[in-house]
């Protein structure tokens, strides 16, 4: 068990200018993005609320704390592009603009649900939105993106998919081969790792024998980025040029989100492995107070888009639980085409 | 009627979809200026070039994720895995991504694909190129499962095969490549999940899988000099599985046999079986109900020991006198 605190420090390897940034995207944006942070977070706590009051059928991984990653990648996307994410993807999901109703219909096993109450929390999709889905493999989502990025070569079409996955599909062999076909055909497709430093118990320092994980992307020719994770603009920044570098055809680039998950790895986590001390400091690099501070927030006005948040939230709870559950007559359905 | 290989019946099949259908396109590895392993794709990255005859990395987990990524956004992609026995490299992406997706995703995606492979023993190639894995496929809902026994068979069922807008597990087998049979030159479909009566006869009921519709065949003409007229029933797809035939002939002939190359333990013979017994069929048995498998070892490399790992037409024979003559 570590006893030492794991506060690293994360640097940049781009540079990241947030006044540019702020300028560039403009203060309605800038709020939204934050808006969509204060969702995530609301969803989130409420998905935990509805667990710890046994309303949830399966478990669910949280990713409280990673904010930053999903609405920093996705808003540096273009409408079209694709989404291949993984099992802790509540997150991107929201913010690839899905609709929480629906997303909680699906949480909650209901037929309203994106995916009719099949898929739950961890296969959440819309493939209408060319979300291609969350994944409960780990870096099962990984050679899938080698031929959505064939095929958007093949139909020119100029799409660009984000594949997101963790620090622990960085070790599976299916992520070796997926970067390699990727670059030896110039996918436009962008790797990012989100890196929330814990594959289930096993910390990153035990698990790779190098510093940064976007180290790997030397092995393959492509670029490789790290940037903080709990920086919203830094990781706008950083899948911002690898997206562009994607649809110019010039290959993905492998990015990694340095983050830190708030909680455990799923419900039935007693986080033996870390210490409070660790998560406590970790809380202090909260990425939707470090957003609300850099636009310039108060207390009082942050409040209001968390309150918002949690109206939604509440909304969906409502229609969720008004919507009815899978007929059992259907439960053949959806096997084959 | 003109006459092709079978391997040359697959190229035909594989040609004419992709002239017609632009999303159709092979991915695998050595298909391009190699031809393919056993040659199902030579010539076709000269008529169809690079962008879509794709030569891999020796990277099946990557093949089966690319055909994946591909059906899911508007392709219908041929992956070629070099020998079946590779496939295993594949199993996560075919089993729990392919075949799951649509289900998991409320049936609101699709993912139309063939994974062509060549199983089977009989080449000296040994334990590691010669698997019959088809059985592990069968069990898994959302996968379709297709065994070509002829050519005619290998290219209508390859043709439907593309065109069916669901993962296809597409089994060959290498020692029927260079086998000919009439083929037409044009176009043709023979629908997934429609089992084929290869011969008729009133004694007894063989269902066959592949080359061992072939060695059935030469069994019942040995067997038809005795006196015994069998019938061979070809599943041809093996999931979605056509059982009527099966069991309308079994009524007929209150004998049956099962016959494949793949271990018997948890192979396909025993569904059959299964299927037999819980039939109507049940009330028409004048015998057990028997398969004749592969034998419960890998396959060897020695030439003598690899012919008696696997059914051969005099064991067929043999199985089947028993059967009819009540001594088993």
């Amino acid at each position: 068990m570590s006893t030492q605190p794991n506060l690293m420090v994360i640097e940049n390897t781009i540079p990241v200018d947030h006044d540019q940034l702020l300028t560039e995207l403009g203060r309605d944006q800038a709020l939204d993005m934050l808006a969509t942070m204060c969702l995530i977070r609301a969803f989130e706590e409420k998905a935990e609320d509805l667990f710890a009051r046994g309303m949830v059928h399966g478990t669910m991984h949280l990713s409280i704390g990673q904010e930053a990653v999903a609405v920093g990648a996705t808003r540096a996307m273009q409408k079209g592009d694709y989404l291949l994410n993984h099992h802790r993807g509540h997150g991107h999901c929201l913010a690839w603009g899905s609709d929480v109703n629906l997303m909680m219909a699906e949480f909650l096993g209901k037929e309203t649900g994106y995916c009719r109450g099949r898929g739950g929390s961890m296969h959440i999709a819309n493939v209408e939105a060319n979300n291609l889905g969350a994944n409960g493999i780990v870096g099962g989502g990984i050679p899938i993106s080698v031929g959505v990025g064939l095929s958007i070569k093949m139909r020119r079409t100029h799409q660009v998919c984000l594949t997101i996955f963790g620090d622990g599909a960085a070790n599976e062999g299916a992520f070796h081969e997926s970067l390699n076909m990727a670059s030896i055909w110039d996918l436009p497709v962008v790797y990012l790792c989100e890196n929330n430093q814990y594959a289930m118990s096993m910390p990153m320092t035990k698990a790779f024998n190098i510093e940064r994980i976007s180290q790997r992307a030397c092995a393959y020719g492509i670029p490789g980025i790290t940037v903080d994770g709990n920086d919203v603009l830094a990781v706008y920044a950083a899948v911002r040029q690898a997206a562009e570098r994607a649809r110019s055809g010039q290959g993905p680039t492998l990015v990694e989100a340095v983050t830190y998950r708030w909680r455990g790895h799923s419900k039935s986590d007693r986080q033996a492995y870390r210490t409070r001390e660790e998560v406590k400091a970790w809380q202090q690099r909260d990425p939707i107070r470090r957003f609300a501070g850099l636009l310039g927030l108060s207390e009082q006005e942050l409040a209001v888009y968390i309150s918002e948040a949690q109206r939604k939230v509440e909304a969906a709870v409502a229609f969720a639980q008004a919507s009815p559950e899978p007929d059992v007559s259907t439960i053949l359905e959806g096997v084959y085409a | 009627m003109r006459e092709i290989t079978y391997v040359e019946a697959i190229r035909e099949a594989l040609a004419q979809k992709m002239a017609e259908d632009p999303t159709v396109f092979l991915i695998g590895e050595d298909i391009g200026i190699y031809g393919g392993a056993f040659g199902a794709t030579a010539g076709l990255i000269e008529q169809f070039g690079e962008e879509r005859v794709i030569d891999t990395p020796i990277s099946e987990a990557g093949i089966a994720g690319a055909c994946i990524g591909a059906a899911l956004t508007g392709m219908r992609p041929v992956g070629e895995i070099q020998f079946m026995d590779f496939v295993t490299l594949s199993m996560e992406q075919l089993v729990l991504q392919a075949a799951k997706i649509r289900f998991m995703f409320g049936g609101k995606a699709k993912v139309p694909f063939v994974l062509r492979m060549p199983g089977g023993s009989g080449t000296g190639a040994a334990a590691q190129h010669s698997e019959s894995l088809e059985n592990w496929f069968v069990h898994v809902p959302g996968l379709k499962v297709v065994m070509p026994s002829t050519p005619y068979d290998a290219k209508g069922l390859l043709i439907a095969a593309i065109e069916d807008d669901n993962p296809v597990i597409f089994v060959e087998h290498k020692l029927l490549y260079k086998v000919k049979g009439p083929v037409p030159e044009e176009m043709y479909r023979i629908p997934l999940g429609q089992s084929h009566i290869v011969r008729e006869g009133k004694d007894l009921t063989i269902v066959a899988t592949s080359v061992m519709v072939q060695r059935a065949l030469q069994a019942a003409e040995q067997l038809q000099a005795e006196g015994i007229e069998v019938e061979i029933i070809d599943p041809r797809t093996l999931r979605p599985l056509d059982d009527v035939p099966i069991i309308r002939s079994v009524k007929k002939t209150g004998r049956a046999l099962v016959v494949h190359e793949a271990v018997k333990m948890g192979g396909f013979g025993g569904e059959i079986v299964a299927r037999i017994v819980e039939s109507e069929a049940f009330d028409y048995l004048e015998a057990p109900v028997r398969r004749l498998a592969g034998l419960d070892i890998p396959i060897p490399y020695n030439r003598t020991l690899e012919y008696h790992a696997v059914p051969q037409v005099e064991n067929i024979v043999e199985e089947a006198r028993k059967l009819v003559k009540g001594v088993y």
